[in-house]
């Protein structure tokens, strides 16, 4: 953070009170918007990681300061977010090769049909 | 030889040194965390249609996690703040707040993992699959408690829609179908497993996705409490030294919200 003065920490109090506030709302909107039928289950998704992907950002902006940070950390949580998202785009790529029936064991005939784990206790 | 910029920050990267050193951690804690979500993405995809679990967890209990996270969050940069204000009583106040919500946390969710782990899912010689909390074992049968039931062929994603219909026939019936047990006789039963890790993929991936994020709760609450307990003297000798430490142990915790924050919707809501 970039002002440690009592008064911009004062100032800053505010802010995390704030975000306080929307992360409860945020969290509660979530809950809520699971039982809304958006169309389809990848709509849902999507407004699901909206809404996480803001709460996340008030934390990391607001909470761990990094609305007002040295070029040092800009530097390398910019090479995370490029590999990161390089991890997620090869995920979503790969995706249409996918492997296939990976709910087992239960779930597929084949699977069904093999010798059964011990009992559980 | 003494550790460089404890509490000045370094001329090059305008940093004391620690700052840098967590901010590191935290980017291969992206990465780690990363990889694992790329897995659940992969295993989501490549579930046959209508056959990914859903509902198998209590989005009550996840709820109050995530809210006891966010207080947390607070009070661990409102702890930071008061020793800038010079404040040391509201310093152990707040970080007090957050060790007990730490534990809070944990103790949840170990709740939550009890609960799996006394779930049984039966598969039965009729094709009929089961599942339901064990309340009574024997040599010859078994007792479950709010039992589910559907054929074992249609899959597990189909759970939801089998305790939608069995609901919407006992109100049509007057009555409540998940408060009648069901006796099993062991005779009957092709295969029975519990819901852990190894149940499915979906609650391999729930396990080690929630365990690590669990481990790194202790670990953040472990340090939290040391410099709320023993680790506080050094606010008398070294304060600038001690805030910084605080701010960097913040910074983790954070971050632990920060990653739970994704972790409830796509585990327990999606």
């Amino acid at each position: 953070m970039s002002g440690h003065s009592p008064e911009e920490i004062k100032k800053s109090i505010r802010s995390y009170m704030m975000v306080f506030g929307v992360l409860i709302v945020g969290t509660i909107v979530t809950v809520l918007a699971s039982f809304v039928d958006f169309g389809s289950s990848t709509a849902n998704i999507i407004v699901a990681l909206i809404i996480a992907t803001f709460k996340a950002s008030c934390v990391a902006l607001i909470f761990m300061h990094l609305n007002a940070e040295k070029k040092t950390i800009y530097m390398t949580l910019g090479f995370t977010w490029f590999f990161f998202l390089g991890l997620m785009v090869l995920t979503i790529w790969a995706s249409e090769d996918k492997p296939n029936y990976t709910v087992a064991p239960n779930d597929t005939p084949a699977v069904m049909a093999a010798p059964s784990e011990p009992a559980a206790h | 030889m003494e550790v460089p910029y404890t509490d000045t920050n370094r001329p090059d990267t305008g940093l004391y040194n620690a700052k840098v050193g967590i901010w590191l951690f935290l980017a291969s804690e992206v990465m780690l965390f990363g990889a694992l979500f790329s897995a659940y993405i992969l295993l989501r995809v490549g579930a046959m249609p209508g056959h990914w679990p859903t509902g198998l967890l209590d989005v009550g209990p996840g709820f109050v996690n995530t809210l006891v996270l966010i207080l947390s969050s607070v009070t661990v940069v409102m702890a930071w703040a008061s020793l800038k204000l010079n404040d040391f009583k509201k310093f152990k106040f707040y970080q007090g707040i957050t060790v007990i919500c730490a534990l809070l946390f944990v103790v949840i969710k170990s709740f939550e993992y009890k609960s799996k782990f006394t779930h049984h899912d039966v598969i039965l010689k009729d094709g009929m699959r089961v599942d339901g909390h064990l309340v009574e074992e024997t040599d010859e049968f078994i007792v479950l408690s709010h039992p589910v039931s559907y054929p074992a062929e249609k899959g597990i994603g189909h759970r939801p829609i089998a305790i939608k219909e069995a609901e919407d026939h006992a109100h049509e019936a007057g009555g409540d179908h998940h408060h009648e047990d069901r006796k099993i006789m062991l005779d009957d039963i092709e295969k029975r497993t519990t819901w852990g890790p190894w149940a499915n993929t979906y609650l391999a991936i729930y396990f080690t996705l929630t365990g690590l994020h669990a481990l790194h709760v202790i670990a953040g609450a472990l340090v939290i409490a040391y410099f709320w307990g023993p680790g506080s003297k050094m606010w008398k000798t070294h304060p600038d030294q001690f805030a910084n430490r605080i701010e960097v142990s913040g910074l983790f915790w954070h971050f632990v919200d920060l990653v739970w924050i994704f972790l409830f919707p796509i585990l327990y809501l999606l």
